[in-house]
């Protein structure tokens, strides 16, 4: 099989550009898109970390499923609170939001 | 290093649509498009799964990511609309951001590599057997008293838990 560690780079690289995305990006849904990104590539970690050390036992499969399922409420309720958002303040962009800013 | 059979290959196919998608969804003016990139991007990672022998979790990345929460991120694009098209993509603090991003990409590469050329690190990255656990063990652990049944009740509660608030968020005060 592709070795391990090939496996480990793309999931990295594919963390680090979520986390660029949530860093950088202006627009809220933008970000929500980037932090799936990165839940994503915590999967491709969890699978691959399964395949090649401990096939016979499903801790990280179960664990891939539980990711799933915190991917899904995370989206649910983030996107509706830009929706709330944008419907109060007409925006969706992350600065404009700065009511609890100090 | 890597032969090049039908197995690689498909790994390297699935590795640029997983990547190549996730810049698009980082860069795209257009959020359309970005999502489109993001479904693009996990159809690649669920292609990996089936590769790592998941084929459960490859089922379940296409029917809750793609079918679920791809289609919910465009519902949001639809109804903020007048935002899609903005001048800037990124913020002011962009150049370190990307500096953040490289740095921590360099950490763990270096984590993930280094070890390679320990006493038995070539040997470590292959499967430890053959032998694989199929979706029946994973739904027998899944609801299995001694395994994962108090965390799937409570995934299922959180799940409930979820669309309730979100209704209650995204609800026209009147």
């Amino acid at each position: 099989m592709v070795p391990l560690w090939m496996y480990l780079a793309v999931a990295a690289a594919m963390f680090c550009i979520g986390v660029y995305g949530v860093l950088a990006r202006r627009n809220a849904v933008a970000i929500l898109m980037s932090v799936e990104l990165m839940l994503s590539a915590v999967n491709i970690n969890l699978v691959a970390f399964w395949r090649y050390i401990t096939p016979e036992n499903m801790s990280g499969q179960a664990f891939a499923a539980f990711v799933f399922v915190i991917a899904a409420a995370e989206a649910a309720v983030g996107l509706a609170i830009v929706i709330s958002i944008y419907r109060s303040r007409r925006s969706v962009i992350v600065e404009d939001v700065n009511v609890l800013k100090g | 290093m890597l032969e090049l059979n039908p197995q690689s290959i498909a790994f390297f196919i699935l590795s640029i649509l997983t990547l190549g998608g996730a810049v698009g969804v980082v860069t795209s003016r257009n959020l359309i498009h970005g999502a489109v990139y993001l479904i693009i991007s996990l159809f690649g990672g669920a292609g990996l799964f089936v590769l790592l022998s998941a084929p459960f979790l490859a089922a379940v990345q296409v029917l809750v990511y793609i079918g679920a929460i791809a289609i919910l991120i465009i519902f949001a694009v639809m109804l903020t609309r007048s935002m899609t098209a903005m001048r800037e993509v990124f913020n002011r603090q962009w150049w370190s951001s990307a500096l953040v991003a490289v740095l921590l990409f360099a950490l763990v590469i270096g984590g993930i590599v280094l070890p390679l050329w320990g006493p038995n690190g070539v040997a470590e990255s292959q499967p430890v057997s053959d032998m694989v656990a199929t979706t029946v063990d994973l739904g027998v652990a899944l609801v299995d008293g001694d395994q994962y049944v108090l965390p799937f009740e409570v995934a299922s509660l959180l799940l409930t838990a979820a669309m309730i608030g979100a209704i209650v968020i995204a609800r026209e005060d009147d």
